[in-house]
């Protein structure tokens, strides 16, 4: 990753992620097929809703025929740590128009922001409208086709986990969260790792009281704190 | 396509853009408070910590969590790679390939 921020680079920057957008989007696909969703309803969920681990809830929730509003409010709580991370990325936009505030907002997802939270720390804490467009447009269409290509070939492929593309999503976030801990020099790995230690341990506690989506919610936010209290101890 | 399915894919989308969108608008409207922008400069290295814990962790609700083994195994050699290379990519697919043996030879 260089300091490059043209639309060219942030093709080139998202490429690595794309492992994980195709190995999770297969998966979803194969799901989709087995649980009966049409080839119409993946698009619209893949293309329309676009929310990663929320897809994998609604298709649950459609097939236990639970109501439309539950759908909707759990859909709602797994993704409002998008909240978050808009509010995080949108300081980067600030000078740009608002129609291109909202474009670049509407296709945020974890992986997009975090290879621009990792971008700008080879950049002087910039980025470009150009660089992140191309980034969300790529995760976008790769996501999309992925998951369309899974739901086709549903019935073809018995186990898709044989073949280890079920790890790439973990793979990619202790990729992502590795880059970020050696390249934040505002923050610095001390502090970093402290933080992260208090994340883990509060999330493997979480768990057990509250749903997994809840407890990366209230780990986040309790990281965040506790990092604000340590940096002023410092 | 059902109507369900429609009322669904409308409101699960509504949810989400406006999640996605909403902070945009706000951030570039108004000026956030110091003490929002510290909590802010906390947040990729935590949500990438939590949504790395959701791959290491398997939740068992009511008791304490267990280690995600065979993730864990597989992400020795990602980590490894990562410190070597520094490349996003030479992580995801030390991680695949890794993941790919264990399944393989039945660890």
């Amino acid at each position: 990753m260089d300091s490059s921020l043209t639309f060219r680079s942030g093709i080139k920057d998202v490429l690595p992620t794309v492992f994980g957008y195709i190995g999770v989007g297969l998966a979803f696909g194969i799901v989709a097929h087995t649980s009966h969703l049409g080839l119409w309803m993946v698009a619209g969920l893949s293309f329309i809703v676009y929310a990663g681990s929320a897809q994998f809830i609604i298709t649950s929730m459609l097939l236990a025929q639970d109501p439309i509003t539950s759908i909707i409010l759990s859909t709602f709580l797994v993704n409002s740590r998008m909240i978050l991370m808009s509010t995080s990325l949108a300081q980067y936009f600030r000078h740009e128009s608002l129609t291109r505030n909202i474009l670049l907002g509407s296709l945020v997802t974890d992986e997009t922001f975090a290879l621009a939270m990792n971008k700008q720390n080879h950049t002087a804490g910039k980025l470009s409208f150009a660089w992140q467009s191309a980034a969300n447009l790529i995760a976008y269409l790769v996501w999309g086709v992925a998951t369309l290509v899974g739901a086709y070939l549903g019935g073809l492929i018995k186990n898709p986990d044989q073949f280890g593309f079920d790890f790439a999503l973990t793979a990619m976030f202790i990729g992502l969260v590795y880059l970020q801990l050696i390249s934040d020099r505002k923050l610095g790995v001390r502090l970093q790792l402290l933080v992260m230690a208090f994340v883990a341990l509060i999330y493997y506690f979480a768990i057990g009281l509250i749903s997994e989506n809840m407890a990366l919610l209230v780990a986040t936010a309790a990281g965040c704190l506790f990092g604000m209290e340590m940096k002023k101890c410092r | 396509m059902s109507l369900t399915e429609l009322w669904i894919i409308l409101g699960c989308a509504a949810v989400t853009l406006l999640s996605r969108v909403l902070p945009f608008v706000f951030v570039k409207q108004l000026q956030m408070p110091e003490w929002l922008l510290s909590f802010l400069t906390f947040v990729p290295i935590t949500i990438m910590t939590a949504l790395t814990c959701q791959g290491l962790f398997i939740a068992h609700p009511g008791h304490l969590a267990t280690v995600n083994w065979e993730n864990l195994w597989a992400a020795i050699p990602a980590t490894i790679a990562g410190i070597l290379t520094k490349s996003l990519l030479a992580v995801v697919v030390v991680g695949i390939a890794a993941m790919a043996c264990l399944r393989y030879f039945g660890l």
